[in-house]
């Protein structure tokens, strides 16, 4: 759409015009103020667990498990060293054989969600999907936390 | 011929006097904009356009994304 809205409008005597063709979009993944009614409400980047724990594909299950549960989580996110997420262990995963590989017993490929999205859009995809948890990256895969549907359920209620 | 522009040569260029424009429905527009933005949906460009901007000013457009 602005590739045509650029060239229309040089073509009515505009001589200097340029067109941001990333958008909206490129603007709100790069976690910059916006301006509107939806300006000020929460999103998934706020409500994500920023400390929730991570492990590599070389570790052992067991390991991670023991780690995870002392810090009082059931789930770990799988990064590589430029947390870019590999995969995801809940309660499920993290019940595997303590012998098993990290790589063998994960969910390769999770669905993963953009900061900017909307608490409330966010709330409803994860019950409708049934998702306890779901990985918050950037655009180019990094992680940025652990998004909780508990956390988010809520936040998208009282806002209500 | 428009040129391309990335979001750090947008903020330069607005802060320099450019004006920025969001083409998209008036709906999304309210929704959520850029800072300083002003809303002409591309329907109504032809007939707008140029009482509301400046030709002697650089104009930024803008959409969603690249589809």
């Amino acid at each position: 759409m602005s590739p045509r809205a650029a060239w229309r409008l040089e073509s009515l005597g505009f001589g200097e015009v340029y067109d941001y063709t990333v958008g909206k979009l490129d603007w709100m993944a790069a976690g910059l103020p916006t301006e509107g009614t939806n300006a000020g409400l929460p999103r998934a980047g706020d409500l994500a667990r920023k400390d929730t724990p991570t492990c590599s594909l070389d570790e052992q299950l067991g390991a991670v498990r023991d780690r995870v549960h002392a810090l009082g989580w059931d789930a770990v996110v799988v990064v590589n060293v430029e947390r870019i997420v590999f995969g995801l262990l809940r309660a499920k995963e993290l019940a595997f054989d303590c012998d098993r590989p990290i790589a063998q017993a994960m969910r390769p490929g999770p669905s993963t969600f953009r900061p900017y999205v909307l608490a409330k859009e966010m709330a409803h995809s994860m019950v409708e999907h049934k998702l306890e948890s779901s990985p918050i990256t950037t655009s180019d895969g990094r992680l940025v936390g652990l998004l909780l549907q508990k956390d988010v359920v809520a936040a998208a209620e009282s806002r209500q | 011929m428009p040129k391309e522009i990335d979001r750090h040569g947008l903020r330069r260029m607005v802060e320099a006097g450019a004006q920025l424009v969001e083409v998209l429905p008036a709906e999304e527009y309210l929704e959520e904009h850029l800072p300083g933005a002003i809303s002409l949906p591309l329907r109504r460009l032809d007939m707008e356009a140029t009482s509301v901007l400046d030709k002697t000013r650089p104009v930024i457009v803008y959409c969603w994304d690249v589809a």
